[in-house]
């Protein structure tokens, strides 16, 4: 038994090893920007750049756009097909699932071609209309993410009974949707949220092909061009996810319907 | 008389009202049925009919036949090694850390732990995640210096390239290995002390329990995991473009250099490259959905 627990000790510890080396190998390569001494400089030239804060603010409003779309379309639907279509699962579950087999710049490239601008619905016509087709985008990269996540919070919950009692109390559709059901399941909707804003607020594929001035585009960007810098964006970037998952565990402890948890 | 009554007043519009129930209730699924469609299958589709039609829209097979070109398959057989390497070693590691996290018998507070780090790092890819073992394992990261300074060992004198095969797949594992830990962890879950004990008290060795109840048991969500981790790596572009730029000729980059700027000169045959892609994340989730169809009727 000591064995084996130290065999798993050792185990976490090369698990440990793995995840902080790179992290500590990135700090140490951002502090070198002036010659013979560590000093923070390579963060000072990248937050003060006008373009870092551009691009942070419009992959923000996006994340925060597409995290608002993927709930009131997944929401909805997961409910629906738990209450009323069962039979419906394995299809709308497979589809949930397709974004994971189509790998994203497959579909961006089917997005370039159909939604072009001589197209029906010419998408990438303005930039406007493709920030829509990129929230689009990135609300299907999320989808499966979101689609689990809210899936797993309505399986915790009685969604039969409470809409039931919903509805002899006399709540009409959207007061059972908004006022019932989302409240019970806020932690799993939260969790999916977070996931979401880690996933978009640095990805390069799609933003970077559509041509949009996003945070991953430039990161790319800085990463050809500079020696120092990369490194202390990917610290930046770092912090961000970091920030996501720490807020996640903050608001989806103790929330209502968190049973679907760990034990 | 007045139930008759009652009954044949009522059933004409109960017929309606059941068609509109009906319809009613699949109204509640459009809007996702509507952005299935529009975001997924028909790009997909567009580019898979493209992929069997020349430049004149008539059907041909020649756009297939032309990925078997020296320099495609290469780039599909790079694609492939390094998305088989980094999804195997990272579902072994990831199983072997979730495994000892969960029932190691450790401290408490080491699964939680271990699944919040597993959360950051499985999010931790694309470029950032580039820039980092560029700076850790690059010519002059830190790891690099390291061995060089301490034991006088240059990986790179070695063979050892950040930028080639080995590099990408060791890159990728940092994002492989903490998300098969939070996908196998439900799973290990689900493995019940109690078979355990009952093997034990039956005679059972820890190597038979894992060949005759462990692995049976969690062989399906592990095949499972392995070709999903698959799938995120022959697909994934940022880290790989941003590590490698061009150098590294892995599929997803001949793509992203063709709808750039139709480097293959030729869009049916970019159609068609998309077309091989899907082929290959497919056939991985088929193989997956095949085999636990068996290992179901093993368990059951």
């Amino acid at each position: 038994m000591t064995r084996s627990r130290l065999g798993s000790w050792l185990l976490i510890l090369f698990g440990a090893l793995y995840f902080f080396v790179p992290l500590l190998g990135t700090f140490e390569f951002s502090l070198r920007y002036l010659r013979g001494v560590y000093s923070l400089e390579a963060y000072r030239i990248v937050l003060t750049d006008p373009r870092f804060g551009a691009t942070i603010t419009y992959s923000t409003v996006l994340a925060l756009a597409t995290i608002v779309m993927g709930v009131v379309l997944v929401v909805p639907t997961a409910y629906w097909i738990r209450l009323r279509l069962p039979g419906l699962r394995p299809v709308v579950e497979f589809i949930t699932l397709l974004p994971l087999v189509i790998p994203a710049i497959v579909l961006v490239f089917g997005y370039l071609r159909i939604y072009n601008s001589t197209s029906v619905l010419p998408l990438t016509g303005s930039e406007r209309a493709t920030d829509l087709l990129l929230m689009f985008s990135y609300v299907t990269l999320a989808l499966p993410y979101m689609y689990r996540a809210v899936d797993t919070g309505l399986r915790a919950i009685n969604v039969h009974t409470l809409t039931e009692a919903a509805q002899s109390l006399g709540a009409g559709w959207p007061t059972t949707l908004l006022r019932v059901i989302l409240p019970n399941v806020r932690a799993a909707v939260l969790s999916g949220a977070f996931l979401t804003f880690a996933i978009v607020i640095g990805e390069f594929t799609m933003a970077s092909l559509l041509d949009r001035p996003a945070f991953g585009p430039y990161l790319q960007l800085i990463g050809a061009n500079r020696a120092y810098e990369p490194s202390a964006l990917a610290i930046i970037s770092f912090a961000i996810t970091w920030a996501c998952m720490g807020l996640l565990q903050v608001f989806a402890r103790g929330a209502p319907g968190q049973v679907a948890g760990t034990r | 008389m007045a139930q008759v009554t009652g009954s044949a007043i009522g059933s004409p519009p109960a017929a309606p009202s059941w068609v509109s129930q009906l319809s009613w209730t699949w109204v509640g699924v459009v809007p996702f049925f509507v952005f299935a469609l529009m975001f997924l299958i028909l790009p997909t589709g567009f580019l898979m009919v493209g992929g069997f039609q020349d430049g004149q829209g008539h059907f041909t097979f020649r756009n297939l036949r032309d990925l078997f070109q020296p320099t495609i398959l290469s780039s599909y057989l790079i694609s492939i090694k390094v998305s088989a390497a980094s999804a195997i070693g990272g579902a072994v590691i990831g199983f072997a850390l979730a495994y000892a996290a969960i029932t190691g018998g450790l401290s408490t507070w080491v699964r939680p732990t271990l699944m919040t780090f597993s959360g950051v790092a499985s999010n931790f890819a694309g470029v950032p995640l580039a820039f980092a073992f560029l700076a850790t394992l690059g010519r002059t990261g830190l790891v690099t210096a390291l061995l060089i300074n301490l034991f006088g060992f240059n990986i790179y004198g070695a063979g050892f390239n950040l930028l080639s095969f080995a590099g990408l797949a060791l890159t990728y594992m940092y994002f492989q290995i903490p998300l098969m830990v939070l996908i196998i962890a439900p799973a290990i879950d689900g493995l019940k002390r109690e078979w355990r004990e009952a093997s034990a008290n039956l005679g059972a060795s820890t190597w038979e329990y894992w060949r005759y109840i462990a692995l049976p048991i969690l062989s399906p969500p592990l095949l499972g995991a392995t070709l999903l981790l698959f799938a995120n790596a022959f697909g994934a572009v940022a880290t790989a473009y941003a590590l490698t730029g061009s150098s590294l000729n892995i599929v997803t980059l001949v793509l992203y250099a063709q709808i750039r700027g139709d480097v293959l000169h030729n869009q049916n045959l970019g159609y068609a490259l998309a077309l091989g892609m899907i082929f290959m994340t497919g056939m991985s989730n088929a193989a997956y959905i095949w085999l636990r169809g068996r290992s179901e009727r093993w368990v059951r």
